[in-house]
């Protein structure tokens, strides 16, 4: 069976799908990314499905799991590069995943992530004086 | 009319992905535009499932058709499988008995231009579907 790869850049896991995946790569991928956020206490995971020419209600449900997953170990997700197509196609398939973050590619995830991560700073900074380092773990 | 069938048996998960590129690969030829070829995918992908994990496995058929006016596509997708007892109800949105979404029924019937269901409980499903170019 194929695996996808899961790649540490930073504080991001950043996962690209690029081939058409049987249902228990699927599966095989939602397990991996749940063990590598633990192993490595990254807060961003980035999905790249630019290669997908089709998103079914399987692989939805699996990056819908992920984010739900992901968030509950203190990671955000993000979806990135859904083809124009399969927007259309997974909202009148009935699926408008709601509550999973999207953007256009990968540079503007990133972007995405690192906005949260300064609010996060901003959170936990109970001292308003710029250029004090803070602590953005409970 | 019709041309000659492509037909693929379907008991792995690997069979439902070389569903998915027999149908891209057809729809191609067909000139399909490119929403309506995700959506014909998207749709064989769902039924293509549910042959295999609800039927217990079964067989696909993807035939090139002609009408006066245009070309299409039907795929036709056979189980001899447990059928479906109450269709009204597992055609509804959101129904699973499997721990799906519930959508692979309703929502393919949704992105496709006909569908028919045949199904006799304790002797199988076919299901038909059919698009056509714009
Ligand atoms: N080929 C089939 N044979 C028997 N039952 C089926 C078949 N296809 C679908 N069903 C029934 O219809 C229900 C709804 O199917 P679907 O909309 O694809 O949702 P899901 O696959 O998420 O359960 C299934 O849970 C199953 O009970
Ligand atoms: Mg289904």
């Amino acid at each position: 069976m194929e695996r996808v790869p899961v790649l540490k850049i930073g504080d991001i896991l950043l996962v690209s799908i690029q081939i058409d995946m049987e249902d228990q790569v699927a599966l095989q991928l939602q397990e991996d990314l749940a063990e590598r956020i633990v192993a490595t206490g990254v807060h961003g995971v980035i999905i790249d499905i630019s290669a997908l020419d089709i998103v079914d209600s399987f692989v939805g449900r699996t990056i819908a799991t992920i984010a739900s997953v992901s968030r509950v170990l203190d990671a955000e997700t993000v979806v990135v590069g859904m083809r124009p197509a399969v927007a259309i196609t997974l909202v009148e398939l009935g699926l408008s995943l709601p509550g999973i973050r999207t953007a256009l590619n990968v540079e503007l995830g990133i972007e995405m992530l690192g906005r949260r991560a300064d609010r996060d700073d901003e959170l936990f900074d109970d001292d308003d004086e710029p250029g004090q380092a803070v602590v953005t773990t409970p | 009319m019709s041309d000659e069938s492509q037909r693929l048996r379907v008991v792995t998960d690997q069979d439902v992905v070389r569903v998915r590129q027999l149908v891209r690969t057809v729809s191609v030829a067909v000139k399909l535009s490119l929403v309506d070829q995700t959506k014909l995918v998207t749709a064989a992908s769902e039924l293509a499932r549910n042959t295999l994990v609800y039927g217990g496995g079964g067989e696909v058929e993807v035939t090139r058709v002609h009408n006066e006016r245009r070309a299409g596509i039907r795929i036709v997708f056979a189980d001899q499988g447990p059928g479906i007892v109450d269709l009204d109800l597992a055609l509804t949105d959101g129904y699973t008995t499997g721990g799906g979404l519930g959508l692979g029924l309703s929502g393919a019937r949704r992105l496709v231009d006909e569908f028919a269901i045949d199904t006799e409980p304790g002797k199988g499903t076919t299901i038909t579907i059919v698009k056509w170019c714009r």
